[in-house]
């Protein structure tokens, strides 16, 4: 059995090497998106409305023929571009989810118990589910954006956030917390491919909107897939988020009420978590809303995203509570 | 009331394939609003301005708007917003930092009182807060139950006739069958009943319909909201919280009185608590010795002796952090620690008039701790000591007395005295951990105040034989936060059926499917046409219809493939 000591720094040479890895991935994912041709991009696009089910918006049955199409109007050398970067965010997923076990392994514990290894926790589920929906969904174009915000998170991590691998407080020594921050963290990662998918919509429409002519959208936002394609894969991420984020905040009310004697005290973290919540709550019924759907409801996914990203930055260092984690 | 929903949908389908698939119109323009409002259940428009005359058609108007969906989605954003205040400024009743308020009202002098009595420092109960929570759970119950009862009578109603144009559906496929219609209806229909679908089948085509559990879910979710908000209020009403420090050796029972600090909801029965008592035998506590935690708290633990019942049997338990002591629904938390050095206090008579442990609060992570020492019975004048508690001591000349490790490794009592009139007389309560120095004067050597730093077995006597003060050995002592709430139970019921019903309603899908087969003119091939048609946002399950359509005899799938889109090319 290898020493703690080993281990810890062998975890770190592995999140070192992930962030390389995913730099590299990002890089030509934006490579990718550069070489696309926005006419080539408009046929894709027109193609998509068809098969997104061009009256409801919300028809998601035929994605394999897409894929066809595109394979067939889009460059070879755009094609094996996409398949070397889906390969290296692939890679980096390895050498990230290896490092945070052996960051697991090393304390001894699960590798989630203070801000470095949460954040090096959390963007591995971000890149795992970008991954899982790269199988199914149209989503490659989120790529670079969730790549991006994974090296960022990742590099502040190695370098603002980095605490030694060592033991708990002991209010975090409870198989509660394992549970409750797994959900949190898993809700997290899906909860940021919802709000790449969301900004890219909304990036989509407002082009689309300003594009009158019915001449092919130009720029970045011309390559993206069509709005009714984003706004479903970030309803399909938000519908599977949120009942497992349910889930984390009863789970961390059950934690509260074992070490502190009530399951719901209004600390500023769970105040956050609730609002972050009623916020995707807010989004779920804007969905089903007359007038709410599209702009409104996609504005309020990203409130809600930032609730959450407050919970975990702002929360943490700048409001004091009973969440407090062992040096930051 | 399902026959009209389909027939709406059939209309309003026919006018959004009307209109060209363009720009914006196509995702939530006025044409698919209309679309989804008449066939979705779950899609829902504002209602129209009363059209009659008089209170009652307004009061329709106010019932429907304020169980819209609309309203819905800004009564939870006013949620989220309202409940943003009270995490960025103190709040009353929260338990880190009781002083937070008071500090905050002395240094906004102006802001202050204001944002108080707007009840921005008791968020969570205030009557704003109360309102919007209310609202929505009016509002909720307002629209969930309708739903519900529309959801009893399409369960138990036949599906709905096929629309006459199945290829405006979500999906639909059309291809040419050789076997005998009335064979076909029965082949499908008896594979959709095998995926438990409820089917209908008539001459010409089967009707069939799934997913009613996903409407049951999402009722059971709502309702569940309810139920949680009332466990909530029994808790709020009928329970309690309340903290209290035992010494090591001390003991604690349960009535209101023993309490340091105690908070009964507005129905709690405070003269009839839990009667239990428990005695602090023993207290451990181990840090992290090296590293960059160094110092970190890393185990504590509480020996008791516990009584359950007055006059029952000792047992010996151990409390610890996220391992509390439970009697009946009373439920005692270890939340913190520290020490009590133990001290015996001879007055200027050479009478021993104190002698135990006393309480010093630590005011930082190595347990720096600050606390008084009142001598009431001293003679001839009262005694008063003031100083710190240092478990690794360390005068750090910026910072002052500091402890630079939590444990005892060098243990230090550093003291100044006063004497005079403690001021405990006129019977106005006091805080244990101050002292009132009005009728107070400090003791001096020389000019310099008198201070001595003392380790255990030491003493300090004050000048002019005024007394003397031993510092015998060191005691811990906990904080134990004590609990009971009796709506506990029904929340945590709640909110597992809460996220039961939140899982089904999201992942469950309500459909229907419709076959039809048009029986062949002049010998040739009847022609067969499938469609399905979500009742959700999400579309239609993938290949279920392929998968129907493959258990029909003599069908010829490689004609089957047209979307409606397709034709549109
Ligand atoms: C604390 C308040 C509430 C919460 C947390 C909440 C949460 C939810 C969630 C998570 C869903 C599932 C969304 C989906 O299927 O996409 C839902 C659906 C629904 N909610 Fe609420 N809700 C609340 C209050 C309300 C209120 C006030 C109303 C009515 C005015 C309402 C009516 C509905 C309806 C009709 C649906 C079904 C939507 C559909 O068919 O797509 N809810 N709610």
């Amino acid at each position: 059995m290898p020493t703690p000591t080993f281990l810890a720094e062998l975890s770190d040479r592995l999140i070192y090497s992930a962030i390389a890895v995913y730099a590299l991935a990002m890089l030509t994912y934006a490579c990718q998106a550069a070489r696309r041709s926005p006419a080539v991009a408009h046929d894709v696009r027109q193609m998509e409305h068809v098969a997104a089910g061009a009256h409801t918006g919300r028809n998601a049955s035929s994605p394999p023929r897409t894929v066809v199409d595109r394979a067939t109007t889009e460059g070879a050398a755009t094609q094996r571009l996409e398949r070397i970067a889906a390969a290296l965010t692939m890679l980096a997923f390895v050498l990230h989810l290896a490092g945070v076990l052996t960051r697991g392994l090393a304390a001894g514990r699960a590798p989630w118990g203070n801000m470095y290894e949460f954040t090096a926790a959390a963007t591995l589920a971000a890149t795992a589910a970008y991954l899982a929906f790269l199988r199914r969904q149209p989503v490659r174009d989120l790529g670079v954006w969730i790549l991006a915000l994974v090296t960022l998170c990742l590099g502040l991590a190695v370098t603002v956030l980095y605490t030694p691998a060592g033991d708990l407080v002991p209010a975090l020594n409870s198989y509660w917390l394992v549970i409750h921050v797994a959900a949190a963290i898993i809700a997290g990662g899906v909860f940021t491919v919802g709000a790449a998918a969301t900004g890219l919509y909304l990036l989509r429409r407002r082009a689309d909107a300003r594009d009158t002519s019915g001449q092919a959208t130009r720029g970045y936002a011309g390559r993206l897939p069509a709005g009714a394609t984003l706004e479903r894969v970030a309803h399909t991420a938000h519908l599977f988020a949120f009942p497992v984020w349910t889930f984390a905040v009863l789970a961390g009310a059950i934690w509260a009420e074992d070490s502190w004697g009530r399951y719901w005290g209004w600390d500023p973290k769970e105040t956050w978590a609730f609002i972050t919540w009623v916020l995707y709550a807010a989004y779920l019924h804007a969905q089903s809303t007359a007038g709410w759907r599209g702009r409104k409801a996609a504005w309020l996914a990203l409130a809600g995203y930032a609730a959450f990203l407050f919970n975990f930055v702002g929360v943490n260092l700048f409001i004091t509570g009973l969440h407090s984690y062992a040096g930051v | 009331m399902t026959e009209r929903t389909g027939a709406l949908a059939r209309d309003a389908v026919t006018e959004a394939a009307a209109s060209p698939p363009t720009g914006d119109a196509l995702e939530d323009g006025a044409v698919t609003a209309r679309l989804e409002e008449a066939a979705r259940p779950g899609v829902m428009a504002m209602p129209s301005r009363p059209t009659g005359q008089g209170l009652l058609a307004w009061l329709r108007w106010a019932w429907r708007t304020l169980t819209s969906m609309r309203t819905a989605v800004l009564l939870l954003l006013a949620l989220a917003l309202a409940a943003v205040p009270g995490s960025l400024l103190p709040q009353r009743g929260v338990a880190f930092d009781p002083g937070a308020v008071t500090r905050f009202l002395a240094d906004n002098p102006v802001l202050g009182p204001w944002l108080d009595r707007l009840g921005f420092f008791e968020v969570y109960s205030s009557s704003w807060f109360a309102a919007i929570y209310m609202l929505l759970m009016v509002s909720m119950t307002g629209c969930v139950l309708p739903r519900a009862a529309r959801l009893w009578q399409s369960a138990r109603a036949e599906p709905p006739r096929a629309p006459t144009n199945l290829a405006r559906l979500d999906e639909h496929r059309r291809g040419n069958v050789t076997a005998e219609p009335a064979q076909v209806l029965e082949v499908a229909a008896s594979h959709l009943r095998a995926r438990r679908f409820r089917v209908v089948v008539d001459e010409t085509s089967v009707r069939a319909e799934k997913g009613y559990l996903r409407e049951v879910g999402n009722l059971v979710f709502h309702l569940s909201l309810l139920v949680l908000l009332f466990g909530v209020a029994i808790g709020s009403l009928f329970g309690f919280e309340g903290r209290v420090i035992v010494v090591e050796g001390a003991s604690f029972t349960n009535t209101r009185l023993q309490y340091d600090e105690f908070t009964p909801g507005p129905l709690t029965d405070a003269e009839s608590l839990t009667p239990f008592s428990f005695t602090l035998e023993d207290f451990t506590a181990e840090f992290e010795m090296s590293g960059p935690q160094r110092g970190s708290a890393r185990d504590f633990q509480a020996e008791v002796t516990v009584l359950r019942t007055p006059g029952g049997v000792a047992e010996e338990d151990t409390i610890a952090v996220n391992h509390p002591l439970q009697v009946d629904g009373t439920k005692v938390f270890l939340t913190g620690h520290g020490y009590a050095p133990v001290v015996s206090v001879r007055d200027g008579r050479g009478q021993t008039v104190f002698t135990g442990p006393v309480v010093f609060v630590p005011f930082d992570g190595n347990l720096s701790s600050e606390g008084v020492i009142k001598v009431p019975d001293a003679q001839p004048t009262q005694l008063g000591f003031e100083g710190f508690f240092l478990p690794t001591a360390s005068v750090d000349p910026a910072a002052g007395p500091r402890s630079l490790y939590p444990d005892l490794v060098d243990p230090q009592l550093l003291l100044t005295a006063y004497t005079g009139d403690l001021g405990l007389a006129d019977g106005a309560p006091q805080s244990v951990f101050r002292l009132d120095k009005t009728d107070l004067t400090q003791v001096t050597s020389g000019d310099q105040p008198f201070a001595r730093a003392l380790v255990p077995g030491e003493s300090m006597t004050l000048p002019d034989g005024q007394g003397t003060l031993t510092f015998e050995s060191v005691s811990r002592f906990a904080n134990f936060q004590i609990a009971h709430d009796p709506g506990k139970e029904i929340a945590l019921a709640a909110a597992v059926a809460l996220l039961l019903g939140l899982t089904v309603s999201l992942a469950v899908r309500r459909r229907r499917i419709w076959i039809r087969v048009t029986a062949a003119r002049e010998g040739g091939a009847s022609t067969i046409e499938a469609a399905t048609y979500a009742l959700t946002r999400r579309g239609p399950v993938p290949d279920e219809l392929s998968s129907v359509l493959a258990a029909v005899p003599g069908a010829e799938p490689a004609a089957t493939d047209a979307s409606p889109h397709d034709r549109e090319d």
